[in-house]
């Protein structure tokens, strides 16, 4: 039997959880019969490659050099290629972070494969994997295969797949050899300001529409995100206003997003918002016209004024 | 300075989703088609650098007869000719067979660089640029937000959690566009009556090598609508906002079991 490789990402030598998640799922799926290997990539990484055995590998090859410390999809696909080469697996899996994302089509291209991304849940028929994704930003969900081509390289969803532990060490595999030609290169990372948390990553959103008023209100949104430990999120209107940067925007030509907890203040809940949040566990708007779109998909809403509605919240969420 | 622009069109995104017949496929009756919306960066930006450092834009799209509006929609704002790669509609979704049909069109052109969208809305696969670029052996830059050319280099700027990572990589390139990057224009009357005199190379697929019927590498089960949501509480906040806030705050904490 085939196995399932999967790609696990670092930054500064520090795994990603979305990874762990991946490897968890691969686990699962796995069962008693399929093995399961990892494989990881970066500068001084080796150290940490056996651990990955907690989360379900039982070997992990490590492709260890300088050329690699930061992310290139050129030099990182040669090395995962590598590693499905030397593995022979059925699949190929990864988190579908930025990394991810960018890595896995240019990874199928050199195996000569398609590939299945942004997967929200998956089953496994034999060596055949079946995903649930979603298309139209979430407006509809579509299942489907690899078309019988092997390996079947996929992408799973940050945040979505349960992260286990409770295996041994895994056997760590040096992969040497490689050219590493890569042409474009990772020059230089800026860190957002203040650490702020991602919406693509974020497990609370408060998100922000035009019902704010103006961009100094923000704060009133941020302080709610704060109380809660989450994210700022915002609509299109307000990003485009300029009041906030679009890497904050949710939608259809924002982010789309899956939180635990989504909350929609002054958000009147076009199509296009909706299509990039709907699929939050839970989702409380609050909005002061009781006919307004958002309430349609909330569980929980406030008609109100937000400013009226935010600042007792925050004091009531405090004092838990 | 020639720049390739892979365009596709999708659904307007005002659309309504409905399950056609098949049930794997959206019922198209009354959707509008319109030019993917990162496409549309990909475009404006190929546009800027071309009116900058001279050079042609050539748009190509791979879909059936009905994707020849795209194409017009970008001749009309400036792109110089275009591609119709005719074909499309059995492998939608199928980002390999999709690039291995761009990649056939586009190899014996001459460009500096080939850009697309960051995703097509409709798909939301972001896999067609990573993948065209590996099949015609370009360095690639993912859902950029900046771009400078300096001679035979660029510098781009994409974001990812965390923060940003700028890139550089030497010419030719393939670059993915994300919102951010530039401002499209949109299309003015004399474009548009300019954009009927320009020239549309028609290819079939099948011509390109592609055998759309040997079942490609994304077979499609079923599409459905995401399950309906209950009704939910909603709370009066008018009169009394700081009751309706502790009482959601309530909820969240014992119902939803959320905070
Ligand atoms: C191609 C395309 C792509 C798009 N993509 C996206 C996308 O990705 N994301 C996105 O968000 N939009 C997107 N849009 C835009 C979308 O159609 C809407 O215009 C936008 O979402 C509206 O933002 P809003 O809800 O903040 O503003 P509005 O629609 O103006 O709503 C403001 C709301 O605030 C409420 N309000 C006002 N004052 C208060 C107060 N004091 N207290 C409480 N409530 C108050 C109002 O009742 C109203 O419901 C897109 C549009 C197009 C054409
Ligand atoms: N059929 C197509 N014809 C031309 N370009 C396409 C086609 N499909 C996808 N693309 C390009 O690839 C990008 C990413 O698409 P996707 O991988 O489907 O999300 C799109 O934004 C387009 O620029």
């Amino acid at each position: 039997m085939a196995g399932i490789l999967v790609c696990i990402e670092q930054r500064n030598g520090e795994i990603r959880k979305a990874s762990l998640q991946a490897l968890s799922e691969a686990k699962r799926l796995a069962g008693g019969d399929l093995p399961v290997a990892a494989v990881l990539i970066g500068e001084g990484v080796t150290a940490s490659a056996a651990g990955l055995g907690a989360n379900g590998a039982s070997k992990v090859f490590v492709a260890d050099d300088a050329n690699l410390k930061l992310y290139s999809a050129e030099g990182y696909a040669e090395a995962v290629v590598k590693a499905a080469e030397a593995f022979g697996p059925s699949a190929v899996f990864f988190s579908g972070t930025a990394m991810g994302r960018d890595l896995a089509p240019r990874v199928a291209a050199k195996l000569g494969v398609g590939a299945l991304a942004d997967v929200v849940a998956l089953s496994r028929e034999g060596e055949t994997f079946v995903a649930r994704r979603p298309v139209y930003s979430g407006k509809a969900f579509t299942t489907v295969d690899s078309a019988g081509t092997s390996p079947q390289v996929i992408s799973l969803r940050p945040n979505v797949f349960e992260l286990e532990e409770g295996g041994g060490a895994a056997e760590v595999v040096a992969l040497d050899g490689l050219a590493l030609s890569i042409r474009a290169v990772v020059t230089e990372f800026l860190a957002a300001e203040g650490g702020e948390i991602d919406v693509a990553e974020a497990d609370v959103i408060v998100a922000g529409g035009r019902g704010i008023k103006g961009p100094e209100n923000l704060g009133l949104i941020r302080d709610l995100a704060d109380a809660l430990g989450g994210a700022v999120g915002a609509s299109r209107a307000i990003v485009d206003a300029g009041w906030i940067g679009h890497s904050n925007q949710v939608g259809q030509t924002g982010k789309v997003v899956s939180p635990s907890l989504y909350i929609a203040c002054g958000i009147s809940g076009a199509i296009q918002h909706l299509a990039g949040m709907s699929s939050s566990k839970v989702i409380v708007a609050i909005n002061k016209d009781p006919d307004a779109p958002i309430f349609k998909v909330a569980d929980y809403g406030i008609v109100g004024d937000l400013f009226e509605v935010i600042p007792p919240m925050i004091e009531a969420i405090k004092a838990l | 300075m020639n720049c390739i622009v892979c365009v596709t069109s999708v659904p307007d995104t005002a659309s309504v989703i409905k399950i056609g017949d098949d049930g794997k496929h959206i019922d198209e009756t009354g959707i509008k088609w319109i030019v993917s919306p990162y496409d549309e960066y990909a475009l404006e930006e190929a546009l800027k650098l071309t009116e900058a450092n001279g050079g042609e834009v050539t748009v190509v799209t791979y879909g059936p007869a009905r994707s020849e509006a795209a194409l017009r929609d970008c001749l009309a704002r400036g792109a110089h000719k275009a591609i119709h790669v005719l074909g499309g509609e059995a492998t939608l979704g199928d980002s390999f067979t999709i690039a291995k049909a761009l990649a056939a069109a586009i190899k014996d052109q001459e460009y500096d660089l080939v850009l697309v969208g960051v995703q097509g809305v409709g798909t939301d696969n972001a896999q067609v640029g990573p993948m065209l670029a590996e099949m015609l052996n370009l360095p690639h830059v993912s859902g950029i937000t900046s771009l400078d050319i300096d001679g035979g280099n660029l510098t781009a700027g994409r974001e990812v959690e965390g923060g940003k990572e700028v890139v550089s990589s030497p010419l030719p390139a393939l670059l993915t566009c994300h919102k951010g990057l530039n401002e499209p224009r949109y299309a003015a009357l004399k474009g548009i009556m300019a954009a009927k005199r320009k020239p549309v190379d028609k290819i079939e697929v099948g011509t390109l090598g592609i055998d759309e019927s040997a079942g490609g590498t994304y077979s499609i089960r079923s599409l459905e609508l995401p399950p309906e949501k209950g009704a939910g509480t909603i709370l009066q906040g008018e009169d009394d906002p700081a009751g309706a806030a502790k009482e959601v705050v309530q909820l969240l904490r014992a119902e939803a079991k959320a905070i």
